[in-house]
């Protein structure tokens, strides 16, 4: 369980972003600690994946600050991110159909020894690392085609922690995987969290929200719409603040009122 | 069979069931967990109390039987029980091994079983064309003895070198999924490079054999700019490639359109030399063994310290032992005619260091990278551009090598020289030996495999004596028997979850 008064491992500080004429991102903020699953919820187009983006550095905030471990840094691009210590899984998985599990878990980040591949010490390495994953797949040695949507999004997930990251941002990875598939990613978001992880979760499942995250933070329309703890609040609370059902003519006029008396 | 129920994925139980699950916590593991959380409902704190035990023996390095039966005799459960939980908790043997996984069983029929498990699921390889091979050869053996003559084999092995070169060049290329249709004029380019600069203006040899590579390596390069950089398809910018380098040669040999190559020219006689002494042929026979097997059980001695999964060494026993057979009998083929031949043997150590660079580099693991999924290779960081770039400058450098071996064959480069049908014969042999033309499969073995092919039907057709146009035919239709295998195959693969 995360320590709510530590220092967040990623802090994001009054973010804007702007697309032409759209306003994607007002003023969010987010505080993301070490053993924490923080669920990032919201409709269509309320920002999610804008919001991503900024993280993993694909696109640059306008405004605000992003702070990581009480530092204020800037994210020019997924590699920045990446020497951060900030992985992200990407909904489509991008893995190479025609590697095996040990080429994909280790394209781009391979162990070499004297210029050579050193199939030995990758093979070891993704061993190790999908049991302590406790990640059950037929063999490391097949190719990524023959295995099943959630064995391919555990390999995907695996993939990240390849660089120890600190921060794991995942975009809907429970989207069009079977009843078992989903429990088994939602296994692995476990115990991405009990080794430690800050991990930002996306999703469209309130069931899956509820079952692992600590935080439930709320965008809407590019705003924060409210952050909760999940053990003190329910599903409707939280499907109200997405919809805005919380934003009705009672609360605008409470929140007039309360301007008018400072 | 391996989520764990807290999660209530797909338990199946009622919700008492989950609960007794969540409170078993230790034995919230992988399969069966259901089945005995009914039974020890009678004994309450039977559960914990086991599963805490054989942590603890299990811990301590206890054998899994001998802790069913300390384990039963303290608690007085029933060894069944103890049995199932003792099951779950031993960590999954040295890997995350998938009990769904077929295994191969041990001895000779486990090999057997799945080389036919690989043929149902469309994993051929090399297979069909092998039989192929064997078909061809035992058809022109009956149709006229010479054929399979020591003389035959001998010159054979030498004539399919140039073809081959190229075509190790055009695995390469497929292996990305793309295709060059230039490699032919490239090769042309390359011989007349040579011939005009070494016999024409007097340049020294080496300097001309080494403008005449740099001559494939740039042609490859520019193409490869093209393609890379500017995005035009490889099949257009390659097109081009073929009339623009095939008017470059003619252009370079000017008016009199063949320069003849003196027999002493190093490119004679790197195709020309025979090594005559017994010694040779048996000696390269025996070196290529010894080095196979001392990669095999380096590489095996080095899996088992790791502790990773290693062949048996009667496997690697078998392989050797297959290996010294072939080799051999190539070795003692040649020498009952005139000796080693040079050409082939340069063929045989260009087909290995290009499987070493794709399979044992990070280099050859990009391409296959890119050839897989372009997004993929992306994502990873790869450089996509600069792997295709230098794809295909070494394509046009095998080209360049093919052309020059070409050159020495007939000792001259012409007018003619990589016309002809030699760029769908290059293609084809690739293809033939099992590259898929749809990217991200193959080895530079294919290219031996697949000029083999194609120079056993043109040998034999000439020793029949028939005319080009039934060779042509034949070929074409061998090609076209390889895609269809390879289209097949691909399709049975995709069916049986293999790309």
């Amino acid at each position: 369980m995360f320590d709510p008064s530590s220092q967040p491992v990623l802090e994001l500080r009054g973010v804007s972003k702007r697309f032409g004429a759209v306003q994607a991102l007002t003023n969010v903020d987010l505080d993301v600690h070490a053993s924490e699953v923080v669920a990032l919820v919201g409709d269509n187009g309320a920002g999610k994946s804008t919001l991503v983006k900024t993280i993993s550095g694909v696109n640059q905030a306008d405004e605000g600050e992003i702070v990581w471990q009480g530092d204020a840094v800037s994210i020019k691009g997924p590699h920045d991110a990446q020497k951060l210590g900030i992985a992200t899984v990407y909904q489509d998985l991008a893995l190479a159909d025609n590697l095996d599990v040990v080429g994909n878990l280790f394209l781009g980040n391979e162990i070499r020894s004297a210029g050579i591949l050193d199939e030995i010490a990758m093979e070891g390495r993704s061993r190790e690392l999908l049991l302590t994953l406790s990640i059950r797949i037929p063999s490391v040695r097949i190719p990524v085609a023959s295995l099943s949507g959630g064995q391919r999004q555990t390999v995907a997930i695996a993939r990240s922690l390849i660089g120890e990251p600190r921060v794991v941002l995942l975009d809907e990875p429970t989207a069009a995987l079977g009843v078992e598939q989903t429990a088994q990613v939602l296994d692995l978001v476990e115990r991405l969290r009990d080794r430690g992880l800050g991990v930002i979760l996306i999703s469209h499942n309130m069931e899956d929200v509820m079952a692992v995250a600590d935080t439930v933070a709320v965008l809407r329309l590019g705003r924060n719409n409210g952050v909760f703890e999940r053990r003190r609040t329910n599903q409707e609370e939280i499907i109200s603040a997405i919809t805005g059902a919380t934003d009705n003519a009672v609360t605008r006029r409470a929140a007039r009122h309360a301007e008018g008396q400072q | 069979m391996s989520q764990n129920p807290n999660t209530g994925g797909a338990g199946g139980g009622s919700g008492e069931d989950r609960r007794r699950e969540g409170e078993e916590a230790p034995l919230s593991g992988p399969a069966g967990a259901g089945d005995y959380a009914g039974e020890d409902r009678a004994a309450p704190a039977g559960g914990g109390t086991v599963s805490g035990k054989v942590e603890e023996l299990l811990a301590a390095g206890v054998a899994p039987s001998e802790i069913t039966n300390r384990v039963a005799k303290e608690t007085g459960e029933s060894k069944q029980v103890v049995g199932d939980i003792v099951e779950t908790m031993i960590p999954a043997a040295g890997s995350a091994a998938d009990p769904r996984l077929m295994a191969r069983e041990h001895g000779l029929s486990g090999y057997w079983n799945e080389f036919m498990r690989r043929v149902k699921g469309g994993e051929l390889g090399s297979l069909p064309m092998i039989v192929a091979l064997a078909v061809i050869w035992i058809v022109f053996y009956t149709l006229n003895s010479t054929f399979l003559s020591a003389q035959n084999l001998s010159n054979l092995s030498q004539q399919i070198v140039g073809t081959g070169m190229i075509a190790l060049g055009v695995v390469f290329v497929l292996l990305l999924g793309e295709i060059d249709l230039s490699v032919g004029s490239v090769s042309g380019l390359a011989a007349a490079v040579f011939a005009v600069e070494s016999v024409n203006n007097g340049v020294n040899e080496y300097v001309a054999l080494i403008l005449a590579l740099v001559t494939g390596i740039g042609t490859g390069f520019i193409q490869g700019f093209f393609f890379a950089r500017i995005g035009v398809p490889a099949f257009v910018v390659t097109l081009a490639g073929f009339l623009f380098w095939n008017g470059l040669m003619l252009n370079i040999l000017g008016a009199t359109g063949t320069v003849n190559l003196p027999p002493t020219s190093i490119v004679s006689r790197l195709y020309n030399t025979i090594y005559g002494q017994q010694i040779a042929a048996y000696g390269a026979a025996a070196i290529g063994v010894v080095l196979y097997a001392a990669v095999a059980v380096y590489g095996r001695a080095r899996r088992m310290r790791a502790k990773v999964p290693a062949p048996p060494i009667g496997e690697i026993a078998a392989r050797v032992i297959l290996l010294a057979i072939a080799a051999f009998v190539v070795a003692y083929v040649f020498n009952q005619y005139k000796g080693l031949p040079l050409a082939p043997l340069i063929f045989l150590i260009f087909i290995v260091v290009g499987d070493f660079i794709l399979r044992r580099t990070v280099y050859g693991r990009r391409i296959f990278a890119v050839g897989g999924s372009i997004e993929a290779a992306r994502r990873a960081g790869i450089s996509v551009p600069f792997i295709r770039l230098t794809v295909f400058s070494i394509c046009g450098l095998m080209a360049a090598v093919g052309g020059l071996f070409l050159a020495g064959q007939i000792e001259s480069a012409s007018q003619t020289s990589g016309g002809g049908n030699l760029l769908v014969n290059a293609i084809a042999a690739a293809v033939i030996g099992g590259t898929s033309l749809f990217g991200g499969r193959g080895k530079t073995w294919s290219a031996l495999l697949g000029a083999l092919v194609i120079g056993s039907i043109q040998s034999g057709m000439n020793i029949q004596g028939l005319s080009n146009s039934i060779q042509y035919m034949v070929t074409g239709a061998v090609l076209l028997a390889a895609v269809v295998i390879d289209s097949v195959a691909r399709r049975t693969q995709k069916a049986s979850g293999r790309v």
